[in-house]
């Protein structure tokens, strides 16, 4: 399914890929031998990895090159609960507490625990309108590659690196290589952009996009939502890539259009005649190229300790003899181990103790919606725990003014304040040693949502459904109501 | 940040494959304001295993860890890279790093040195005979060596030119940049103006 174009053809070629002209329109300098200088146009910082950075800055005696250019949300640490009260756990609200002070200190725009416009930060920036197409955004948070959705560059950095776009609103950055994913056809009804990313995963495995930007491209994704478009790239870095992206259409003016921070009148004309111009010409040539049939697809899940370890739900639990490679062999029996599972067990079997609905990945209107929508007159099973959280603040008053939260808590499930929650297990949610979940966040690493916890990737209805039949289920396996 | 050039030290085998940031340092150890005392999450959850390989008293002095493939992917926390140093590690050999762990790496002075994965399966073959065996990683020459017999380890590495030449001369990034400023300048002062601000 790969492949690569012959050498031949790629130096006669003058057309540029999408990521390509984002890329270019950012080099600050460039020089042989040497990685290229990026403008940033957008900082988003958070509690977790910004307080050496800020540290550092005070050390060398430098300021915040562009606090307009910057914005800090909490989200990783803070509580679910109670969340109009001091946060109860003295190391988090240090944490929080220093966000604070350092973004009073340098003059950083912060929406605090409490505020309206708070929530994951990913969530944040597309609903303020401050993520827009042909930008370069940057956070010190893995799945910034959500914002790629609307065909800006968009990639996760360490604390070296904001205190760098602190300093220069700048980074050096060696050039990645570009690949295209396409997606040809149209999902099947239920099939949703989660199961259409895991799909894609399981085929290219965790380091099948290293070194690339990612251009998501064909009918499937064309025919996404945004909320879609932001499930898809968000899971980019869990195949190993450096940002994935998807160009932007009329689908994408007309979600950012209108927004608090999106530009107005002449500004909007001359931002969208420009932002049209943002598509892979037609001689461009990626550097590779995958291509999937979306009209084949099923709901997916995970049954490993990887985000690339998973399979069709109506399959069975895989055996390490399933297996060619001995690496994939003995990650498939650990995996197994952990995850309390035996080789043969249909996926529709494992029993789930608590589902989760949130997270950067699922944790918008939209997700909340199609959630609610299958709860309706449904209850969730004994022994099992639904949380819903929504991803901000305007999430959440959405849902409540929709009637939505009405619905979830009727069917048994606990509504909550907004947040990253049980996606990392940093604030108190999080899966006792052996509790399974089922979860619409993005990585089912050993321990990711609690110590000994074990977790099953899964889309927006298969959690709901999983909720009502307390067993890994699509709304296909739910009775009439 | 201090220079690199060469480092020999215990070499302790790490027999997994994608070893994710939450192995290496699980969210709950992420709340500290510092860059120092994240030794105490390291592989925080494989430690409760008395047959850890760090908790063999062989390799506590280790310094050079050898991992299977795909090391460090997951989350941007460069708390991985400080759990590391902060417990006494200067270097991780692997056949593939993910992007973010490799560049935190180059950042924070941790040298992540690829080689061939037949190369990693050779050190751990040598250290499963030589338990507490020292092994060296010269980042002037890119070799990384084992050993001085028959069943001596030596072969390349691969590392970036820009950040072994970062790492060499201890420079500070920032620093470098600053340099720059003109440049940046000018880059802004042409910047459209319906970009979006903050503030």
């Amino acid at each position: 399914m790969v492949v690569p174009p012959p050498e031949s053809v790629k130096e006669i070629v003058v057309g540029k890929t999408l990521s390509e002209k984002v890329w270019d329109e950012h080099v600050v300098r460039s020089a042989a031998g040497e990685p290229d200088l990026l403008y940033i146009d957008l900082h988003l910082l958070h509690e977790v990895t910004s307080p050496q950075a800020f540290d550092g800055l005070r050390l060398a005696d430098r300021a915040v090159r562009r606090p307009d250019l910057t914005l800090a949300t909490e989200d990783h640490n803070v509580p679910t609960l109670d969340w109009d009260k001091p946060i109860a756990d003295p190391v988090s609200r240090t944490q929080v507490e220093t966000l604070r002070k350092n973004c009073a200190d340098f003059g950083v725009r912060l929406h605090p625990l409490g505020d309206i416009e708070q929530g994951i930060v990913h969530v944040v920036g597309p609903q303020l309108g401050l993520t827009q197409p042909g930008m370069t955004i940057v956070c010190g948070d893995s799945h910034t590659s959500t914002h790629g959705a609307f065909g800006a560059i968009a990639f996760g950095i360490g604390t070296s690196e904001v205190e760098h776009v602190l300093a220069t609103q700048t980074l050096t950055q060696a050039r990645p290589k570009t690949m295209a994913v396409t997606v040809n056809g149209s999902l099947p009804e239920g099939v949703t952009a989660k199961d259409l990313v895991l799909t894609l995963i399981a085929h290219t495995g965790t380091g099948g996009g290293q070194g690339y930007i990612v251009e998501y491209r064909g009918q499937a994704i064309e025919e996404l939502s945004m909320e879609g478009r932001m499930t898809v790239c968000n899971m980019s870095i869990e195949w190993g890539a450096k940002a994935g992206m998807i160009a932007p259409d009329q689908t994408t003016f007309d979600y950012i259009e209108g927004k608090p921070e999106a530009p107005k009148g002449a500004d909007w004309d001359a931002a969208v005649a420009h932002w049209r111009t943002l598509r892979t010409d037609d001689d461009a040539v990626f550097d590779e190229e995958i291509v999937l049939d979306a009209s084949t697809m099923t709901p997916f899940v995970t049954w490993g300790t990887n985000p690339g370890q998973g399979a069709p739900l109506g399959a069975s639990v895989p055996s390490p003899d399933d297996f060619d490679e001995p690496n994939d062999k003995v990650a498939t029996e650990k995996a197994l181990h952990y995850m309390g599972l035996e080789a043969g067990t249909p996926l529709r079997e494992v029993k789930v103790d608590t589902v989760f609905v949130g997270s950067c990945t699922n944790g918008r209107i939209e997700d909340l919606r199609l959630a609610a929508s299958i709860l309706e007159g449904r209850h969730v099973a004994d022994d099992t725990r639904l949380l819903v959280v929504p991803g901000s603040v305007r999430v959440r008053l959405q849902a409540e003014a929709e009637g939505l939260d009405k619905v979830f808590v009727a069917a048994g499930a606990e509504w909550r304040g907004a947040g990253c929650s049980m996606c990392l297990g940093m604030n108190p949610d999080q899966l006792a040693p052996g509790e399974r979940s089922a979860s619409t966040s993005n990585r089912n690493f050993e321990g990711r949502q609690g110590k000994g916890g074990r977790t099953h990737l899964v889309s927006v209805p298969v959690a709901a459904a999983t909720a009502v039949r307390g067993t890994l289920s699509s709304p296909a396996d739910l009775q009439e109501v | 940040m201090d220079s690199f050039t060469t480092h020999t030290g215990v070499g302790v085998p790490l027999k997994r494959s994608n070893v994710d940031t939450d192995q290496i340092i699980p969210a709950v150890y992420l709340k500290r304001v510092t860059r120092t005392g994240f030794e105490d999450g390291l592989f925080a959850a494989w430690r409760n295993d008395p047959d850890f390989v760090l908790n063999d008293p062989t390799y506590a002095a280790g310094s050079v860890l050898v991992a299977g493939p795909d090391f460090g992917t997951g989350s941007s926390r460069e708390h991985a890279v400080w759990a590391l140093q902060n417990y006494g590690f200067k270097v991780v050999i692997s056949s593939r790093f993910a992007d973010i762990f490799r560049g935190n790496s180059g950042k924070a002075g941790l040298l992540a040195a690829q080689v061939d994965e037949k190369v990693v399966q050779r050190l751990w073959d040598w250290l499963e005979d030589h338990p507490g065996g020292e092994i060296t990683v010269d980042l002037e020459s890119r070799t990384v060596r084992a050993g001085a017999g028959d069943d001596a380890v030596e072969d390349s590495f691969d590392i970036d030119d820009y950040t072994r030449w970062r790492l060499l001369e201890g420079l500070d990034d920032i620093g470098i940049t600053l340099g720059h400023d003109d440049d940046i300048a000018a880059f802004e002062a042409a910047r459209p103006g319906w970009k979006p601000v903050t503030a």
